[in-house]
């Protein structure tokens, strides 16, 4: 299958590793990988800090950047359910029908990584190889607006040398929310505490998500603490195997 | 904002307890360095959450009678106003008087004018948010008329001189030793041998509160739901306060809000499914007192309902924004909410705490016109969802908290720094070369790591709120697609 990959604005500019390693995969389980190069961003953060109308440009840019594509795969639960929830939305309130409708069609060809690979490819084998403790923090948009349900753990169930360990109150939030994490800084940080408490209570060496974001977050808070303990993206974690590490 | 320019009249200012004196993460933050209060929180709301989890569970078509809530909801606010005349026919024809409040002070002031006609000097009330929000007792102290509360949480806040903190256990905020030192400082006959025993302090509270449902001649209540069929009200509650003061004293003031009613007693059967078991976690809730009218010989023999608009109307008129108006109150929302969790309840400002107070009370009191308190509320949520989830009637509180974010944007009269920052990363992230451009100035911020794998902690605002309490990584030398292009080219 031809896949197209929106990298997304945050994993292409602060964690490309990120994106290759979705790349990396998909072409390693015999799909051809393309980069649209005109793709920015879904437009979630305009959208969700009020900036309705901000986004009709952006939302626009996406939908023209991926026009024609078969199947459209992101690794962040995040954007792939603003564009499920959001870009249609966001343009029907700014009259752009015809676009809108374009949107929809997008929308429904447009995959979360662990729902691609088990829903889609139909595989929650990958041949990866990652031999360390990892702990999985369910996103709560991957959660909650997408419903990957146990995707993501069928997929580390099957990577070998990997030892999965629970983490204690996984559904909650680690206080990210996008522009959250600035204007509430504080209520932001009282939950992330929480969170690397139930982290490290694991003792896990890596902690893996499907959302560069809420991992940015979490891996921020443990490299201040100093804790040793890593966030490691789901897709670099299926990417590796015996001959390349991540 | 919509609302505004169909003229609606919001919730006034200057009465009742729908706006805080600081913004959001202003009294969060002072929430949170209390110690106590987040113990406090975190242990009560842990506790309902998983009681309220396992007696949803155990309904198989939980999620039918969740759409079966919604769509009742829907249907009724849809012809809110037939409804209501209906509803005011039955109470009339029943014995009961209907009154008309626009807003707090008109409610205010039609309670305290009836309370003043029966000559009585004390009013015993039973647990209500619609009372809380337009500052019922204070209007009522003002005229000399003592307001007793009688439902032990309320009893417990009104004692202390303090506020409700949640709208379902109002004193959650306090602990068993904290509410020992309030009885031991505030009642007047209680045995100062008391202890923090549950049962020592609810003995205690309920030889306070027998006297008083004795001697009262008025009880003001809410309304849980009111059945505009048969002009039927309903109070759903937990420790038989609520049926002493319903059938006790001669004169019954209900203030109800116009959203809930129901229109016929197939609807109730729904909502007395949902509410229990999404409020306190029970399968159902130990008291359901329902009236209609007046019962010659047989409990109170003067009925007066007062219905309060106090903005539910300007809601009403906001197609995105209505479906607040939904919510029965059970405050399933509250408890999973990872942001009421720690900053606890007070910091909403308003009787409404949590992720429904974040999308009611500021389109109560409108958000548009200058209202800074409020316009800080639809931003107080990470948008986890899990307020949607547990939702009995199924707001989609999250979408509603995005909506009233652009409303409050676009009521800006001058552009600030961070519209300014927004409006010119739209313009990049709409260009394609523009923004590869804007990317490459964004590495260029490695610089500053000097090698690192991370950032200085020490950069200047906006950044700061961020780096100081989380690291940022390195930006990267190359990004993903220019990595790409290069090796793939076009």
């Amino acid at each position: 299958m031809r896949v197209a990959l929106f990298a997304t604005c945050l994993v292409d500019t602060m964690v490309p590793q990120v994106a290759r390693a979705t790349a990396t995969l998909l072409e390693r389980l015999g799909h051809e990988v393309v980069v649209p190069p005109g793709q920015a961003c879904c437009g979630q953060m305009h959208v969700n800090t009020g900036y309705r109308r901000e986004a009709v440009p952006i939302v626009a840019n996406h939908v023209r950047a991926f026009a024609g594509a078969e199947a459209i795969v992101a690794p962040s639960g995040s954007c792939v359910a603003s564009i499920h929830h959001q870009q249609a939305d966001v343009l029907r309130r700014a009259g752009e029908h015809a676009m809108a409708a374009e949107a929809a069609a997008l929308a429904e060809r447009t995959y979360e990584l662990s729902q691609f690979l088990v829903d889609v490819l139909g595989v929650t084998d990958v041949g990866a190889y990652y031999p360390h403790r990892v702990t999985y923090h369910p996103t709560c948009h991957s959660l909650r607006m997408l419903h990957v349900g146990d995707r993501p753990l069928r997929l580390l169930r099957e990577v070998r040398g990997l030892e999965l360990v629970e983490l204690p109150a996984a559904d909650q939030c680690c206080g990210f929310g996008g522009t959250f994490a600035v204007k509430n800084a504080d209520t932001s940080t009282a939950m992330l505490a929480d969170k690397m408490t139930n982290v490290l209570s694991t003792h896990a060496e890596v902690c893996t998500a499907g959302d560069a974001s809420c991992l940015m977050h979490i891996g921020g808070g443990l490299s201040r603490l100093r804790s040793g303990t890593r966030t490691v993206h789901l897709a670099e974690i299926l990417a590796a195997t015996e001959e390349v590490a991540v | 904002m919509s609302t505004a320019f169909l003229g609606l009249p919001h919730a006034p200012r200057g009465v009742g307890h729908l706006r805080g004196d600081e913004s959001f993460p202003d009294a969060a933050r002072k929430a949170l360095r209390d110690g106590q209060l987040r113990a406090n929180l975190g242990h009560a709301t842990a506790t309902i959450r998983a009681k309220r989890a396992a007696v949803v569970g155990e309904v198989p078509d939980w999620e039918q009678l969740r759409q079966a809530g919604k769509a009742i909801k829907t249907a009724t606010m849809a012809r809110l106003d037939e409804h209501l005349q209906e509803l005011e026919r039955q109470v009339t024809a029943r014995g009961g008087t209907v009154h008309w409040a626009r807003d707090a002070n008109e409610a205010n002031a039609i309670v305290t004018r009836l309370v003043q006609a029966t000559g009585a000097d004390e009013v015993v009330k039973v647990k209500s948010m619609a009372t809380q929000e337009i500052g019922l007792n204070e209007a009522l102290e003002a005229a000399g008329i003592t307001p007793h509360e009688t439902d032990l949480a309320e009893l417990i806040v009104q004692l202390g001189h303090d506020s409700p903190s949640h709208i379902l256990v109002p004193a959650i905020h306090k602990n068993r030793a904290e509410i020992r030192e309030i009885f031991l400082r505030e009642m007047p006959s209680v045995d100062p041998g008391l202890t923090d025993d549950p049962r020592q302090l609810a003995m205690a509270a309920r030889a306070h509160l027998r006297e008083r449902f004795l001697r009262a001649r008025v009880a003001i209540s809410g309304a849980n739901f009111a059945v505009a069929e048969t002009g039927t009200l309903a109070v759903v509650e937990s420790e038989g306060n609520g049926r002493m003061c319903l059938t006790l004293p001669q004169t019954l003031i209900t203030v109800m809000g116009i959203e809930k009613l129901v229109p016929t007693w197939r609807d109730l059967e729904v909502f007395l499914q949902l509410l229990p078991r999404s409020s306190t976690g029970e399968r159902m809730n130990p008291y359901t007192s329902l009236w209609t009218g007046v019962t010659p010989g047989d409990g109170p023999q003067e009925f007066h309902l007062v219905l309060l608009d106090n903005g539910r109307t300007a809601v009403l008129a906001d197609e995105f924004g209505r479906a607040a108006l939904h919510c029965i109150r059970c405050s399933a929302c509250l408890n999973v909410c990872p942001v009421y969790e720690r900053a606890g309840g007070h910091a909403y400002g308003s009787v409404y705490p949590g992720p429904i107070g974040a999308v009611l009370s500021p389109q109560l009191t409108g958000i548009s016109n200058g209202e800074v308190e409020n316009s800080s509320l639809p931003f107080a949520s990470s948008l986890c969802g899990a307020c949607f989830e547990a939702c009995p009637v199924a707001i989609d509180i999250p979408s509603m908290l995005v909506h009233l974010r652009a409303e409050h944007v676009e009521a800006q009269q001058r552009a600030n720094a961070e519209a300014l920052a927004f409006r010119g990363l739209a313009k990049a992230m709409s260009n394609p070369r523009l923004w590869h451009l804007t990317q490459k100035a964004a590495t260029l911020g490695r610089f500053l790591a000097r090698g690192k794998p991370t950032l200085p902690a020490a950069l200047p605002p906006p950044a700061s709120k961020w780096t100081r309490s989380r690291d940022l990584p390195t930006p990267p030398k190359e990004t993903f697609t220019q990595a790409w292009l290069r090796e793939h080219g076009r």
